[in-house]
C-alpha cells in the first residue's frame, strides 16, 4: 500500500510542478507585478514550490520506509537491499540504485527550489516566477523520467524473500554521503541556471541579479566540491589500492562541472563588482547546469560502465538525451536571441583584475575542454562504429599540468591588481613573494628530493600560499596604520574576502599534497608470508599472520602487520579480503596509518600459495594535504557565500 | 599604443593562446590514445610500439605464477576462441579475475610475441562481462561461423 502512494504522490508532484513551470513564466510574460491578474497568476510559484517538496519529500519517505521494512515485493528494494544489511546501509541503499537516485535528485531539486521560494521575499515578483518556474520545468522533465521509465516503487510479484544485497563497494560511510553531496551540487547549479533564464528573458542583468545569485551558486559549488572530495575519499581507501583520481569518466563528469563553476563563481564576481562580463555569466551558468545535466546522463545512463552505472535500459538513455537536448538546445536559443539586449557590461583595461579574472575564465574552461574531449570523443566513435578506444590518466596529466600552471601563477596576482586599470605598483611587492616561494620550494626539494616538477609544484604551492598571507598583511594594514586596533581590522574584513583567502590557500595546500603524492609515493607488490619482513622508505613492515573474522554479512580473512621504525613499533595494520555472503564478489579492504605527512598504505592482493600473499605496502608522502586542501576549498566557497551583503533586505538589492 | 591597435592585440594574443593550447592538448590526445584490439587483431597488426587494449578470455588452465621468480609476475592466455595471445603481467590482479572468466590488458605486444601488460582489468560483477572482451569473443565468434 505504501509503495502505491508513493507512486501517486510522485504523480501529484509531475501535475504540480506543471503548474508551477507553465502559469508564473507564461503570466511573467503577459505583465507586471502591477497588473493584479498577472501578479496572481505568478503567485502561483510559492505554493506550487512548496506542494511540489512536500509530495516529493512523501514519497521519498516511502521508498525510506520500504527499504527499513525490508519490503522485497518491491523490485528496487529486492535488488539492492537484504535483511542482512545494517540500517544505515539499508537507508543509503535507497540511492544506491538508479531509480532511487534519480528520485534523491528530484528531491534535493524541490529541496533547492522550496529553499529559493522561501528566501526570495526580497526579490521582484517577475524574477522569482520566472527562476521558480524554470526550476519547475526542470522538475517536470525529471519527474516525468522517473514516472515513465524508472519508477522505484514497481512491485515485484510474487516478492522475494530475501534482497539482492547493495553492492558491497557501496556499503561505506563515504558512499552514504558522496551522492547526496554531489546531487546537491549537481541540482544547485539549477538555482544558477534558473537565475540565468530568468535574466535572459528580462533582458535585464545588473549587478543586483548577480547579487541574488551569487550565494546561491556559491553554496552549490561548495557541495560539488565537497562531494567530489567524499568520491575521491572513498576511492583511496576502499577501492583497495590507494589511487585516488583515476581520470574515469564518472569522474569526470562530475570535474567538469566543477570547473565551469569554478569559472561562474569568479565571473559572477566581476558582475556584481563591476557590472561587466554580464552575458558571459549567463552564458557559464548555462554551461555549468548543461554539464552537470551531462554528468547525471553519463553516469547513469549506462553508456559507461563502472559502479556507478547502474540502468542499461535504452530508453532511459534516450529520454535522458532528448531532455539535455531540449534544455541546452532551448537556453542557447534563447542566450543567442537575447544575449546582445544584456550586454557585456563595463569595460576595462588590459592590466586589471577583471582582465586576469577572463585568463582564469578562459583556462577552466579549456581544462573542461580537454575533459569533455577524452571523456567524450571515445563514445562518439564507438556510437558511431568507428572502432573502440580510450583515453588514459597520460592524456590527462599532459594537458592539465601546463593548464593549470599558468593559472596558479595568476591565481596569487589576481587579489592585488586593482579593478578596471591597474598599475604596476600594485604587483611590485610580489617580486618578493615570489623570490620567497622559489627559496621555500628548493629548500623543500632538498629536503625531498628535487625533479623539475616537484619544484614547480612546490614553487608554485608556496607562491600561492604566502601570496595570500601577504595579500591578508597589506589588506589589514599592518605596517602602516598602528592607530586602530587590529582586532577591529581583522573583524572588519568581509566573509567573501576570507572565503576567497581560505579557498586559495586550499589550493596551495592542494598542489603541496597532489605534488609531493604523486612525485615521491613509493609502492611495492611483495609475496609475503607470516614471518616475513619487508622493508619501505625506512619502515619495516612485518607479516605477524592471518586469521578469520566475520562481519554482519560477510566473512574475511584478516592479515595482522606489524609496522616498526628503527625498532619502535609505530603502528598495527589490519589489512582484510571480504567475501560476502550474497554475491562472489571478494572485495579488498585496505588498512591505512594515516599521518599529517605520510600515509601507509597496505592491501592484501591475492593468495598465491595457502598462508602466501601478494601484500601491496605503499608509502604515500603528504595526502592528507589533499584532502586539508579540498576541505579548505570547500570551507571557503561556505564563507564567501555567507557574507553578510548577500543578507541585505529589500530596496538596497 | 591606440586603443585599436591595443584590442587587436589583445585579440592575436588571445588567438595565439588558443592555438597552443588546441595543439598541445590534439597532440597529448593522439599519443595518448589507446585502441581496444581482439587477441586476432592483435596478431594480425604489425604495430609493437602502439600502446593496446586487448580483452578476451583468460584461458582456463593458463595461469602460471612466479614466472620469474620475484612472485609477483603471472603469465595468462588471453583469448578469443580462435587466437591466443600470451600475455605476462607483474603486480596483483583484480580480485574478479579468473580463469574462463573475461578480462582486459592493456600494454605492448613484445618483439618475442608475449603482451606485456601495465595493466589488468576484470569484469565489475558476477554476471558482467567487460565490453572489450565481449566484442572481442563476438566477432571471434562472428568470423567462424562466416568460414
Amino acid at each position: 500500500m505504501i509503495p502505491e502512494l508513493g507512486s501517486f504522490a510522485l504523480m501529484l508532484a509531475f501535475c504540480v510542478a506543471l503548474l508551477q513551470g507553465v502559469v508564473p513564466l507564461f503570466a511573467s510574460l503577459r505583465g507586471s507585478a502591477a497588473n493584479a491578474g498577472a501578479a496572481r497568476w505568478m503567485a502561483v510559484a510559492r505554493p506550487a514550490a512548496y506542494a511540489q517538496a512536500l509530495l516529493v519529500t512523501f514519497a521519498f519517505t516511502c521508498l525510506v520506509q520500504a527499504f527499513v521494512a525490508n519490503d522485497f515485493t518491491v523490485l528496487y528494494v529486492a535488488a539492492h537491499s537484504n535483511t542482512l544489511l545494517p540500517l544505515h546501509y539499508r537507508i543509503s541503499a535507497v540511492w544506491g540504485g538508479h531509480e532511487g537516485s534519480l528520485l534523491l535528485w528530484i528531491q534535493i531539486l524541490v529541496l533547492w527550489t522550496a529553499a529559493v521560494a522561501a528566501l526570495s521575499k526580497q526579490l521582484p515578483a517577475e524574477v522569482v516566477a520566472r527562476v521558480l518556474g524554470v526550476m519547475g520545468l526542470i522538475s517536470v522533465g525529471f519527474l516525468a523520467f522517473i514516472l515513465w521509465t524508472s519508477n522505484p516503487f514497481e512491485r515485484l510479484l510474487p516478492g522475494s524473500v530475501e534482497g539482492q544485497d547493495l553492492n558491497p563497494l557501496l556499503q561505506d560511510i563515504g558512499m552514504i554521503a558522496h551522492p547526496p553531496l554531489l546531487y546537491m551540487g549537481y541540482v544547485g547549479f539549477s538555482v544558477a541556471f534558473a537565475f540565468a533564464i530568468a535574466a535572459l528573458i528580462g533582458g535585464q542583468l545588473d549587478a543586483a541579479w548577480a547579487r541574488w545569485s551569487r550565494p546561491w551558486t556559491l553554496v552549490a559549488w561548495t557541495f560539488m566540491t565537497l562531494g567530489i572530495f567524499l568520491g575521491s575519499f572513498w576511492a583511496y581507501y576502499e577501492l583497495g589500492w590507494g589511487g585516488w583520481w583515476f581520470w574515469d569518466a564518472v569522474e569526470n563528469a562530475s570535474f567538469m562541472p566543477w570547473l565551469v563553476g569554478t569559472a561562474l563563481i569568479h565571473s559572477l564576481s566581476v558582475t556584481e563588482k563591476r557590472g561587466s562580463f554580464k552575458n558571459w555569466t549567463v552564458l557559464l551558468a548555462i554551461m555549468a547546469f548543461a554539464l552537470s545535466l551531462l554528468g547525471t546522463f553519463l553516469v547513469r545512463s549506462g553508456v559507461l560502465t563502472s559502479v556507478h552505472a547502474f540502468a542499461t535500459d535504452p530508453k532511459r538513455g534516450l529520454f535522458v538525451l532528448v531532455f539535455l537536448a531540449l534544455v541546452v538546445g532551448s537556453s542557447l536559443l534563447l542566450y543567442a536571441w537575447r544575449a546582445p539586449q544584456v550586454g557585456l557590461g563595463g569595460r576595462f583595461a588590459m592590466f586589471s583584475r577583471e582582465s586576469l579574472l577572463l585568463v582564469n575564465n578562459v583556462l577552466l574552461l579549456a581544462a573542461a575542454g580537454t575533459v569533455l574531449l577524452g571523456t567524450l570523443y571515445p563514445l562518439f566513435l564507438d556510437a558511431l562504429g568507428m572502432g573502440k578506444i580510450s583515453v588514459g590518466p597520460p592524456y590527462f596529466e599532459t594537458v592539465f599540468v601546463p593548464l593549470m600552471a599558468p593559472m596558479l601563477l595568476l591565481l596569487a596576482a589576481g587579489p592585488f591588481l586593482r579593478w578596471k586599470q591597474a598599475g604596476f605598483k600594485d604587483v611590485r611587492s610580489l617580486r618578493w613573494v615570489g623570490v620567497a616561494a622559489v627559496l621555500l620550494a628548493i629548500a623543500a626539494g632538498v629536503a625531498v628530493g628535487i625533479s623539475p616538477l616537484l619544484l614547480m609544484g612546490l614553487t608554485l604551492a608556496a607562491w600561492i600560499l604566502i601570496g595570500s598571507v601577504w595579500h591578508l598583511l597589506q589588506r589589514l594594514r599592518v605596517f602602516e596604520d598602528n592607530r586602530t586596533r587590529l582586532d577591529h581590522r581583522l573583524s572588519m574584513l568581509p566573509g567573501s574576502y576570507w572565503g576567497m583567502l581560505i579557498a586559495h590557500a586550499g589550493i596551495g595546500v592542494f598542489v603541496i599534497g597532489v605534488t609531493l603524492a604523486k612525485g615521491r609515493e613509493i609502492s611495492h607488490d611483495v609475496p609475503m608470508r607470516s614471518g616475513d619482513i619487508h622493508h619501505v622508505s625506512g619502515y619495516d613492515f612485518r607479516f605477524v599472520g592471518l586469521q578469520n573474522v566475520e562481519g554482519p554479512n560477510y566473512s574475511a580473512v584478516r592479515g595482522t602487520f606489524d609496522v616498526t621504525r628503527d625498532g619502535k613499533h609505530i603502528v598495527t595494520l589490519l589489512p582484510e579480503k571480504r567475501q560476502f555472503a550474497s554475491g562472489g564478489m571478494p572485495m579488498t579492504e585496505a588498512a591505512i596509518d594515516r599521518g599529517p605527512t605520510r600515509d601507509l598504505y597496505l592491501a592484501l592482493g591475492e593468495e598465491i600459495k595457502p598462508g602466501n600473499w601478494i601484500v601491496r605496502i605503499q608509502h604515500k608522502p603528504f595526502v592528507a594535504w589533499i584532502w586539508a586542501g579540498a576541505l579548505l576549498i570547500a570551507s571557503g566557497g561556505l564563507l564567501a557565500a555567507l557574507d553578510k551583503r548577500y543578507r541585505l533586505k529589500k530596496g538596497k538589492a | 599604443m591606440k586603443p585599436r591597435q591595443k584590442r587587436l592585440a589583445l585579440v592575436a594574443a588571445g588567438l595565439a593562446l588558443l592555438a597552443l593550447a588546441a595543439w598541445l592538448i590534439s597532440s597529448a590526445f593522439q599519443k595518448n590514445l589507446v585502441f581496444s584490439v581482439t587477441p586476432t587483431e592483435v596478431l594480425a597488426s604489425a604495430d609493437r610500439a602502439r600502446n593496446l587494449r586487448m580483452g578476451g578470455l583468460v584461458e582456463k588452465g593458463s595461469l602460471r605464477r612466479d614466472g620469474n621468480g620475484d612472485g609477483v609476475t603471472v603469465d595468462f592466455i588471453i583469448t578469443d576462441l580462435k587466437q591466443r595471445v600470451p600475455v605476462r603481467y607483474s603486480g596483483i590482479l583484480p580480485d574478479l579475475f579468473k580463469e574462463g572468466k573475461g578480462a582486459v590488458v592493456q600494454g605492448k605486444l613484445g618483439a618475442d610475441g608475449v603482451f606485456i601488460a601495465t595493466e589488468v582489468l576484470a569484469k565489475h560483477d558476477e554476471n558482467y562481462m567487460p565490453p572489450d572482451a565481449a566484442r572481442a569473443l563476438k566477432e571471434a565468434a562472428e568470423a567462424k561461423g562466416k568460414q
